[in-house]
């Protein structure tokens, strides 16, 4: 066997066929976790083994799977397990693969989840736009619940657990865990006021555990073959193997599968390939497009949750999105404050008016009507969102556009420059036109 | 309809008075929830509604699915496909359109029963996406498409495959400037839109994979972590 750069441990049955019938993921030893867990295991004992093994929420914020589980209260009342499928972070693809490949995993996963809970009733929020992939899982779902591993005693145990998959409608802040909650309580979704949290309170007022597909997907794994053997991947509190999805100006996009620890350079230019023949990499996104962004030198740190915290930025999803030298900065950060602003859902003035504004004074900047002091302005509009909102989208246009001006204040000045000279020669010669100058604006004032 | 397919969608949109950007009449009273005897709701809906609210412990959660359901029926969340839900679901109108004004897929205006999605966002971007969008728009008024929402769309993703579009959920690509002929032709004469680029498509492989063009070997083994000890 060939080792690569890649270890399969999520995607290791990937190449066998019909994976999403329910036979053939049993006959690669599928459900077995799940069965273990329901007939043989105590929830305490789950909840155990998914702390010991360090496996950290796969969504964004990395957060202890077990100790999240670990908080949901005791008693008797309907709890509930939320699978957050509305993957929306600009660059990551890698539950879209997962849930289409390997539904079944994901359907195990939940099952294991609700015991760690305690939770009756789960609910996988899908966004709407993956709509192939919704109805893989509903597939699943109803196979499994033909099978008696979903319902009323699940595997014959005592326990139930009922799972609905549910479809959104194209939100990116449905993906913030209390806006999912809201979505699939049938509002819009404006993020909460936390606390209460949702382990306490969260749909239908009752204590909710919420997950990311990824990190459920690693569940059935840890409870097979213990927290021992899975902690033999990683380095330090980064344990498991992670998904990365590389995407941008790379000769490969694409998900592949790592051993947290290897580094970023391996993976960029290792798996991906690299940047286009004749191009060098500007600056590369290490967490999806939220993550403040990081410099080629910043290639040879290891890819872990501490490190790329270390290095000023986050791992995220687990996004790796790679800028490069032909690629005007100015146009990368105008692009990511639309994306913001078009997605902001406008509860919290800091993040509806700061997106609005930021958006506005980039395009001020593109088109020659800015000043250099006007990046200072757009530097204090990101100061003033962060850590002001009920949830972090606000933060997230806030850090990598602050990151940006950070690094490459140069090439916004020269791009000032550049894009004032322009416009002035056109009034000059008399051939103002904001649509042609738009245009010269984005092919943007070259490097070098 | 051609004026929906020009320029940038969402600024046109603003620009545009339709459906529920409509001045409201003050002098109305507030719709209530709607008799369901004087609402006539096609039968395959409502028992479709009826199912999606039987789910869940509160009825409510059904509001994003009923709403989907009822714009397949109508092509557009209309006044009257709100009323039809809101008259099965025993909640107001006006709770109804709170939430699909929020959603980007249920449309409050009739902008087309089928739709192409073109991703624009960061990393799509990166990739020329505007490009394509401008030429599946371009060639869509050349081509007198009707009945059919172009837009440019957040990042959808599948970055991967970038830059891409969704046609009426099928996710399509990697993309070129000279595609949006056939794809808009496709659309028109209601065929199979690109056959075999679609991502669920049986054998669909990304380019680079296509070429054999795989990861490279590891040189010595798997790398040796810098600090195994757990902390």
């Amino acid at each position: 066997m060939s080792e690569t750069l890649e270890t399969k441990v999520l995607t290791a049955n990937f190449d066998v066929a019909n994976l999403d019938l329910i036979h053939v993921y049993e006959s690669t030893g599928g459900y077995r976790s799940a069965r273990k867990a329901a007939l043989e295991m105590t929830p305490e004992q789950v909840v155990e083994e998914l702390e010991a093994s360090g496996l950290r929420g796969r969504g964004g914020a990395g957060f202890s799977m077990g100790k999240k589980a670990s908080f949901i209260p005791k008693g008797s009342m309907d709890k509930f397990l939320c699978c957050n499928a509305d993957e929306s972070e600009p660059g990551t693809f890698k539950d879209r693969l997962l849930m289409q490949r390997n539904p079944h995993l994901l359907v195990e996963g939940v099952i294991i989840g609700a015991i760690a809970a305690g939770a009756n009733r789960a609910f996988i929020f899908i966004r709407g736009e993956y709509s192939a992939q919704a109805d893989i899982l509903d597939a699943a779902v109803e196979q499994a619940y033909a099978e008696g591993y979903l319902g009323k005693g699940v595997f014959g145990s005592q326990t139930q657990v009922e799972l609905v998959v549910h479809r959104g409608e194209g939100a990116y802040i449905c993906g913030e865990e209390s806006a999912l909650l809201d979505a699939l309580e049938g509002k819009r979704g404006n993020p909460r006021l936390k606390p209460p949290f949702p382990a306490n309170q969260g749909l239908y007022q009752g204590p909710t555990l919420i997950n990311n597909v990824e990190t459920l997907c690693n569940t059935p794994i840890i409870i097979e073959k213990g927290a021992e053997w899975y902690r033999q991947y990683g380095v330090g509190n980064s344990t498991g193997t992670k998904m990365v999805s590389v995407s941008g100006n790379v000769q490969r996009p694409g998900n592949y599968e790592i051993e947290l620890g290897i580094t970023a350079r391996e993976i960029v230019h290792g798996l991906a390939g690299g940047p286009l023949p004749g191009r060098e990499i500007k600056c590369w996104f290490p967490g999806g497009s939220s993550a403040p962004v990081l410099l080629p030198e910043d290639l040879d740190r290891p890819y872990t949750f501490e490190s790329m915290a270390e290095a000023g930025s986050m791992l995220g999803s687990g996004a790796i999105i790679v800028v490069d030298d032909s690629v005007p900065i100015v146009g990368v950060a105008l692009r990511l404050a639309e994306f913001y602003r078009h997605e902001s859902c406008g509860k919290c003035v800091p993040c509806r008016e700061g997106t609005n504004w930021t958006v506005k004074m980039l395009e001020r900047l593109d088109r020659g009507e800015a000043t250099p002091m006007d990046i200072e302005i757009v530097a204090g509009v990101q100061e003033n969102i962060i850590g002001n909102c009920l949830c972090v989208l606000g933060d997230s246009m806030a850090m990598p556009i602050g990151s940006m001006i950070k690094h490459f204040r140069p090439e916004f000045e020269r791009h000032i420059e550049q894009a004032r000279e322009r416009a002035d020669r056109a009034a000059a010669v008399g051939e103002f036109s904001a649509v042609e100058l738009a245009q010269s604006a984005h092919a943007g004032p070259g490097v070098g | 309809m051609s004026a929906h397919m020009t320029g940038n969608g969402r600024t046109d949109r603003r620009l545009r008075p339709l459906g529920w950007d409509e001045a409201v009449d003050l002098e109305k009273p507030p719709a209530s929830i709607p008799e369901t005897s004087e609402t006539e709701v096609p039968a395959e809906l409502r028992a479709r509604i009826e199912a999606l609210m039987a789910r869940y412990p509160d009825r409510r959660s059904a509001a994003l699915p009923a709403l989907d359901a009822a714009q397949r029926v109508h092509g557009w969340c209309s006044p009257e496909a709100i009323g039809q839900v809101a008259a099965v679901m025993r909640v107001t109108p006006a709770y109804l359109s709170s939430v699909a004004t929020f959603y980007d897929m249920l449309r409050t205006e009739p902008l087309g029963r089928r739709y192409v999605y073109v991703c624009t966002s960061v990393a799509c971007h990166l990739r020329n996406a505007k490009a394509v969008h401008e030429a599946i728009s371009d060639e869509a008024r050349e081509q007198g498409l009707e009945d059919c929402d172009i837009r440019e769309f957040e990042c959808l993703g599948a970055c991967d495959m970038a830059p891409m579009a969704s046609v009426d959920g099928r996710y399509v690509g990697p993309l070129d400037t000279s595609d949006a002929a056939e794809l808009v032709a496709a659309i028109k004469e209601n065929r199979d839109v690109l056959p075999g680029r679609g991502l669920t498509d049986a054998g669909y492989e990304l380019p680079w994979a296509e070429r054999g063009d795989q990861p490279p070997a590891r040189p010595d083994g798997p790398p040796t972590p810098p600090d195994p000890s757990p902390a």
